[in-house]
């Protein structure tokens, strides 16, 4: 029931169930493989077999005249220079000489770079022919090591050499803070290289249309709207003669749905051989094609007063990212440096990077990117400083986390071209109520029942800062048919996060309707022109906003033909289940559908000059982020025997401002920590001297299973409404893995004792037995 | 040259008759030849199980074995789990416990549990109710990159009690 208002409530906040569900579990997804057009052809990839090198020559004949084999195409078939650019330039970095062409034409710099392709009849005979394809590549070193790659005696890679970019961010006197110190505490800590790696590969298929020239793709998710004009402007088409389609995504975590070599190859050879063109990676191919991430090295320090009060804070970051910069150009270093000083109070803070080229796959972002491996260092520093100040880990956060009222504090950086300003919140009683919650679950007893059995058990510490909701806008139509179906075109995409329930939940809300009544379209370029894509956990906060405000514009409008129709004042409707009626006459009502088919054309309730049909389309413009906040707290027992790591007991407190579906909310934690476990301790992507994968199947990449991942404890917290909305909502894609290295690192520390930081990341089992042997590094 | 059979496979209890290539993976001939495209393909090496299809009502790898090999045998895939318009007890506990995201693996893990589920009926556990500790270890078999697992823990464990006490007399 509502009273006082004409908007009902319920349909945010509510753990409905999803809408994505029931096409999910019955096999009728449409994912990108799945489709199928008449005639189609089948594309695949030959990829370079060595890690750096000079390309001599591409002998194609033997794959030309295989069975089923229309065509193969090298560098020399392609419009000269093609390159793929930065879609996020920041800080004025200069990468041009960096970006990885489409198919390389005379030098080779990772295993799996594309070189050809071949494009038969079936995917067999395809893969068959692509094995005949005689590469002569004059082999180089390989370049693995980014220190030393960015030092004066390593192999070039480049003519410009192999650091991409070295930039410093921060403010105030850190020299000044570190001379006047009465501790300086500072360790190193490396980040393994590891990535998003979802469970669906690639697939792409570009349909053209002979008649019109169009081209229709199914399989680009996240960014389709950029996507579809960059493909526009790289094969000179208008990009209207182009439709993206929404199709179901088997996750994407950063790394899928980035403007990839064969997000050109493929429409390219649509269009070239007027046919359709499917294209799927293998799991192989994936793991050497896509975007690796975190690999870093930290030289951290953070100068103390006798109390344990932060000064000053410094990081010097080498970054490895691979072998070209990608479509992510320098963000995730940028957000590293750039989201360091985290929920603390630093009054000084200098954070250097290098971003160095090495002979692997080159890197992109990865859900929590830069946090994820800043967070780990940090805490990891804060950890091993409580120890030499003689306080507790969590008194030594306490002592330094912002409190309520420093907020909002704008730190002199920006990132992804926006001003660093942390908004709101009151991070010191989050992290009481992730304690109190944790002591409640029986985190301590089950630490101090370990220990007296024998055993050698960690409690793990880490709290994070978060960002969300970046704009710059977002647009949503929303649309009510004849039936008074409503339909909301949105520019989010659906990757697996369940945004089509929550934009359904939002709609509702605004709209006075019922969320079943509700459907949602994502990622339609033809449907959404106008959209900014699902990343970097803006989804829910900017494409939320925009449905509110074009539903709630639809809302006023049906609430002005209804009262026409009712012969009522507007301001004396309400609007609620799809039924707008007036206030204290329950019977004197009109439903959604009726109040659509009085907008048709030729209505008498349409006056002289209205556009008819009941829709609006808004856009919602923002210029800051919104940064939610969180606690991470792990109970680990480690195996002496072994270096085995088992993760007992695991809780993620987050602040979430409001959540719009507290189940999905949650649901974002747990397969976030998830990830994150399988980051901190068993996910590396390793290369021998010579630069070749050995983690090239799932064999050797390990991903967490159900034997790895406890059940994940949430506490969510609706405190601090964000004020940079009108939901007062805050991204939830990332804070279930951004602390996950950090409390990892703090619960093995823990456990093993160790006075000094445990230095590196992954800690799989041959790393942890020689902690347990030598100790940790100062 | 082809080596080309001609077989005869029931899929989720409608027989199919055709031409099939030796070397074509029961994946490839389920999703490309048959329209069973609710059967995902995650690695291609029998890792992740994301193509667990029930062959004569045994949980196998779709990837791992050949169209020709499933010749006069019974497939059951995810598309044949629902009755007509209604969710199987099993899907709607996945739904419930949100034991699904993007939805890529959740084929395989529907068809993996409905293999173990089916053993436990049979009386082939131990005959007691099933602990989570045994539920976690069925579907460690397989992987998802979303949830983190514990909704398909507790969608799994819910349906097992449920037909189970069913049974009881």
């Amino acid at each position: 029931m509502t009273t006082g208002t004409s908007i009902p409530r319920g349909a945010i906040g509510a753990s409905m169930a999803r809408k994505e569900d029931p096409r999910l579990l019955r096999g009728r997804g449409r994912f990108g493989g799945d489709f199928a057009r008449p005639g189609q052809l089948w594309a695949r990839l030959v990829r370079s077999p060595v890690a750096h090198g000079r390309l001599r020559s591409i002998g194609t004949d033997d794959a030309a005249r295989a069975d089923g084999v229309v065509t193969v195409v090298t560098a020399a078939s392609l419009p000269p220079g093609l390159a793929i650019p930065v879609r996020l330039q920041v800080q004025d970095a200069d990468l041009r000489d960096y970006l990885q062409p489409v198919l390389a034409a005379d030098t080779v710099r990772y295993v799996g770079e594309p070189v050809a392709v071949v494009v038969a009849g079936d995917p067999y005979a395809a893969e068959d022919a692509a094995e005949l394809v005689d590469l002569d590549i004059d082999e180089a070193p390989a370049v693995l090591d980014a220190a030393a790659a960015a030092g004066p005696d390593a192999p070039r890679l480049f003519p410009g050499g192999n650091v991409a970019a070295d930039f410093t961010l921060g403010y105030g006197d850190v020299a000044g803070a570190f001379a006047r110190a009465d501790r300086i505490v500072e360790i190193a800590v490396e980040i393994g290289r590891h990535g998003a790696v979802p469970l669906e590969p690639r697939a792409l298929l570009a349909d053209p249309d002979p008649a019109t020239g169009r081209l229709s793709i199914f399989g680009m998710t996240k960014v389709p709207v950029f996507n579809r004009d960059l493909l526009a402007t790289l094969l000179g088409m208008d990009e209207t003669l182009i439709h993206v389609h929404a199709v179901d995504a088997g996750g994407g975590f950063g790394a899928r749905g980035e403007f990839y070599p064969e997000d050109f190859l493929v429409p390219w050879l649509a269009r070239t051989l007027r046919r359709p063109v499917m294209w799927v990676e293998d799991r192989g191919e994936h793991l050497v094609a896509v975007n690796h991430s975190r690999q870093q090295v930290h030289q951290i320090a953070a100068a103390f007063d006798t109390s344990g009060r932060i000064l000053g804070l410094r990081d010097d970051v080498v970054h490895d990212n691979g072998a070209y910069c990608r479509t992510h150009g320098i963000i995730v270093p940028e957000l590293t440096v750039a989201m360091l000083p985290g929920p603390y109070r630093v009054p000084a803070y200098r954070g250097r990077v290098r971003v160095v080229l090495t002979s692997k796959t080159p890197c992109g972002t990865y859900r929590a990117p830069g946090r994820f491996e800043g967070s780990t260092a940090r805490e990891q520093l804060l950890d091993v400083a409580a120890h030499q100040l003689k306080i507790s880990r969590n008194e030594i956060r306490s002592r330094n986390l912002l409190r309520a009222d420093e907020l909002p504090c704008q730190r002199s950086m920006s990132t992804l071209g926006t001003d660093v300003v942390l908004d709101a919140g009151d991070y010191p009683a989050l992290l009481a109520a992730a304690q109190a919650e944790a002591d409640r679950l029986g985190y301590p007893d089950e630490v101090e029942r370990g220990r007296r059995a024998g055993r050698l058990r960690g409690l793990g510490v880490a709290a994070f800062l978060e960002k969300s909701g970046l704009g710059p806008q977002e647009t949503a139509d929303v649309v009510v048919s004849r039936t008074g179906a409503v339909h909301v075109f949105s520019g989010g995409t659906s990757l697996g996060q369940g945004i089509e329930t929550v934009l359904a939940q939002i709609a509702a809300d605004a709209l006075g309707a019922d969320p079943d009544q509700v459907s949602v379209v994502n990622g339609d370029t033809d449907r959404q022109p106008f959209g900014g894509g699902s990343w970097a956990s803006r989804s829910t906060v900017v494409a939320g906003s925009a449905v509110h405000a074009a539903a709630g514009a639809v809302r006023d409008r049906a609430a002005e033909i209804a009262a026409r129709m009712l012969e009522a004042d507007p301001g004396d409707l309400v609007s609620e289940h799809g039924r707008i009626s007036v206030r204290g006459d329950p019977g004197a009502a009109v439903t959604l559908a009726e109040v659509a088919r009085a907008t048709a054309p030729a209505s008498p309730y349409l006056r002289p000059g209205e556009p008819a049909g009941l829709s609006a389309r808004r856009r919602f413009e923002v210029a800051h982020m919104t940064y939610p906040y969180g606690v991470h707290l792990a109970v680990v027992d480690v195996d002496p025997g072994t270096g085995g790591v088992q993760v007992l007991r695991y809780l993620v407190a987050y602040e979430v401002g409001r959540a719009v579906n507290p189940a999905l909310v949650a649901g974002q934690l747990r397969g976030g920590a998830a990830q994150g476990i399988g980051g901190a301790l068993l996910e590396e992507f390793c290369y021998d001297e010579n630069g070749q994968p050995q983690s090239a199947t799932f064999m050797d990449y390990r991903m967490p299973t159900a034997a790895e991942v406890p059940p994940i404890d949430v506490l969510i917290t609706q405190d601090s409404p964000a004020p940079g909305n009108p939901l007062g909502v805050r991204g939830a894609g990332e804070g279930g893995v951004s602390a996950a290295g950090a409390v990892l690192a703090s619960a093995v520390r823990d456990a093993l004792g160790l006075a000094g930081s445990v230095g590196r990341l992954p800690l799989t089992p041959a790393r942890v037995q020689e902690l347990a042997t030598n100790g940790g590094g100062r | 040259m082809k080596d080309t059979h001609l077989i005869r496979v029931r899929v989720n209890g409608r027989e199919h008759e055709l031409a099939v290539e030796s070397r074509r993976t029961l994946a490839d001939m389920l999703r490309h030849d048959l329209g069973y495209t609710g059967t995902h393909l995650g690695c291609e090496h029998g890792i992740c199980g994301a193509c667990t299809v029930l062959v004569d009502g045994a949980p196998a790898r779709a990837c791992l074995m050949f169209g020709v090999q499933a010749d006069g045998q019974d497939v059951a895939t995810v598309e044949g789990l629902a009755d007509g318009e209604d969710l199987s007890d099993l899907q709607q506990a996945f739904s419930d416990r949100h034991g699904l995201q993007c939805g890529f693996c959740t084929p395989g893990f529907l068809m993996l549990a409905e293999g173990y589920l089916a053993e436990l009926q049979a009386g082939r556990g131990d005959g007691g109710e099933p602990s989570e500790q045994q539920i976690r270890e069925v579907v460690a078999a397989n992987l998802c990159r979303c949830t983190g697992y514990q909704g398909i823990v507790e969608a799994v464990l819910e349906t097992a009690r449920r037909r189970q006490a069913m049974e009881m007399p």
